[in-house]
């Protein structure tokens, strides 16, 4: 027996719902980096994988978007994938790898390597929206020091990370304050990334579902990252190329080859290693020298491991 | 030493619901004095300490606060933005457990430089260095700095507390029973410490206790209470020596002589 094809409306949710979402992102967009409460809705993928990143872009997205979806920088790692087909189904929209085609890129991880142009809508799948969380667990309390500035608190975290390590050793969700005022959690990015965030001609959306919160940074925002007179910020720096596309200057994954304690580094953003490597002449001759003969069967495997590194990552944070 | 009184307290009470927890309580509190306020439990001492931190509300008369920048505060007309900034900069508070008033993961150098990272310090080095400083005031070994509270006894976590609250240089110090929860000779070695500090800064200190022997040691002056109201006050060795109030001499004649 074949049951009848549920017809569901534009992008997934009821007009209401996506009017709410969009009113809340206003508010948002307001007010740079201030936490908005919404009203998160149940969309079909389990809580933690996405599902405030989803009703960001259902919200947002039209006839006219073109969407990408990057988790941990890849677009072909399952949930990437799977977001896209829901869009592709219920939103009709149309789908590419493309950072420079795409007008809607959500992500869990990573801002893309390709320079964000005006017009762009980047939206993040939140897991914990509150950066002073872990520090100060009661939520009323949070939101007071927000409300009175009351920032000497995430110091304090950063003040341990160097009595414990010499240096600042948060990596990701690295906090920043936005245009002089709010404390936010970039969410699970890698402070690699948080340089990109300064005056980016972007519009960034960060959703997070199960926390029910929504905040923004608008285009040409400032967006400072936080460090001591003595240990200033410092992104995360790699030593070498990527071994695919030889790109330097670029976020790298590890990835295992053995078990014998062989790896390699390539870029975590397939899109921006895939255009590198497909370029002719240069690049890719200082490519083919750096990683020699595995080349082809090196790339599939490379990207295809991303997958285990979603679930841990999902697992830290949950 | 400045002419205006630190505290001025007229008439204050604070109701929970349909009863006073403490009413028409009024005293002066000068720079540099320590009041002891005495009493059992139930008697409204740490409602008492609660109002004139502003941590609980103001229900009926007022508490005047002269500021380091010479202005008189209405207490009960400031904005929780003011209150938070008197926290910062001028008042501490040490509970009597020392985990209400420390972050326990907190290594005792992050607790030590959290208020000071609160009033816009962002130097390391000199944060930790300050640290450092305090931590051997209060005597904690300076390699401990890097030790979260949790692996510390009683009376190093007090001791640490009280470091927390000074480092700012606070004018005026709020204690909630801050030697009960400790042995004996413990509660002598942090008295002893407070005794020498507050002289040292020459802090106010408004201090709870059902302790007498804490208000004899290091009070200058006691107010006795009891069902919320303040029933006698005095100097300490007067209220002590020549307690007036039934209740004084019941409260001082129930002290085990040695």
């Amino acid at each position: 027996m074949t049951l009848p094809r549920i017809e569901y409306n534009h992008a997934y949710l009821d007009e209401q719902t996506k009017r709410t979402i969009r009113r809340a992102l206003l508010k948002a967009v307001a007010i740079p980096g201030f936490q908005v409460p919404f009203a998160s809705r149940e969309v079909p993928m389990p809580r933690g994988w996405g599902t405030g990143g989803v009703q960001v872009t259902a919200a947002v997205i039209g006839a006219g978007d073109t969407l990408k979806v990057i988790d941990q920088g890849a677009d072909d790692t399952t949930n990437a994938v799977s977001i896209r087909r829901f869009f592709e189904r219920v939103a009709g929209a149309a789908t590419t790898t493309d950072t420079g085609e795409a007008t809607v890129i959500q992500t869990r991880h990573r801002i893309p390597e390709t320079p964000l142009a005006e017009g762009q809508i980047m939206v993040y799948q939140v897991p914990i929206p509150e950066p002073l969380r872990f520090l100060e667990p009661r939520e009323t309390e949070t939101r007071r020091m927000h409300a009175l500035q009351d920032y000497g608190l995430i110091y304090v975290k950063l003040y341990e990370d160097i009595a414990r390590f010499g240096r600042i050793a948060t990596t990701y969700a690295y906090p920043v304050i936005v245009n002089g005022r709010y404390l936010m959690d970039p969410s699970p990015t890698p402070s690699f990334d948080n340089p990109k965030l300064h005056r980016s001609p972007a519009l960034h959306l960060y959703g997070a579902g199960r926390e029910k919160r929504i905040y923004a940074v608008p285009p040409y925002t400032d967006v400072e990252s936080l460090g001591f007179e003595d240990h200033p910020f410092e992104p995360q720096r790699f030593s070498q190329p990527c071994a695919i596309c030889g790109s330097t200057g670029v976020y790298l994954d590890e990835v295992v080859l053995d078990d014998r304690g062989g790896a390699m580094y390539v870029c975590s953003d397939t899109d921006h290693c895939e255009r590198t490597a497909a370029a002719p002449a240069a690049a890719a001759a200082a490519a083919a020298e750096r990683a020699p003969s595995r080349r082809a069967g090196a790339y599939e495997r490379a990207h295809s491991t991303r997958m285990h590194t979603f679930d841990e990552q999902e697992g830290a944070h949950a | 030493m400045s002419e205006q009184a630190l505290l001025t307290v007229e008439g204050a009470g604070h109701r929970y619901g349909e009863r006073f927890g403490c009413r028409g309580v009024s005293f002066d509190l000068w720079p540099g004095e320590v009041l002891a306020i005495v009493g059992e439990s139930g008697s409204g001492k740490s409602t008492l300490l609660g109002m004139l931190s502003q941590r609980l509300a103001i229900d009926e008369g007022a508490i005047r606060y002269a500021a380091a920048d010479g202005r008189a505060l209405d207490l009960a007309q400031l904005s929780d933005r003011e209150i938070r900034t008197l926290w910062r900069s001028e008042w501490g508070f040490v509970h009597q457990n020392a985990a209400d008033g420390l972050r326990m993961h907190v290594s005792a150098g992050g607790n030590i430089g959290e208020p000071l990272m609160a009033t816009g310090w962002r130097h390391y080095g000199r944060i930790r260095e300050r640290a450092l400083e305090w931590l051997a005031k209060v005597e904690i070994p300076s390699e401990r700095i890097d030790d979260p509270p949790t692996t510390f006894s009683g009376g190093m976590r007090q001791r640490l507390q009280i470091a927390r609250n000074l480092v700012v240089g606070p004018r005026l110090v709020f204690m909630d029973e801050p030697t009960s929860g400790l042995d004996v000779s413990v509660q002598a070695a942090v008295l002893d410490l407070i005794r020498g500090l507050v002289q040292e800064l020459g802090l106010a200190v408004v201090i709870v206790t059902h302790d007498l022997a804490v208000a004899r040691l290091i009070s200058h002056r006691t107010m006795v209470m009891k069902d919320g109201a303040v029933i006698e006050s005095g100097l300490t060795d007067r209220v002590l020596d020549d307690p007036q109030a039934p209740y004084t001499q019941l409260l001082v004649s129930s002290i085990l002589q040695g």
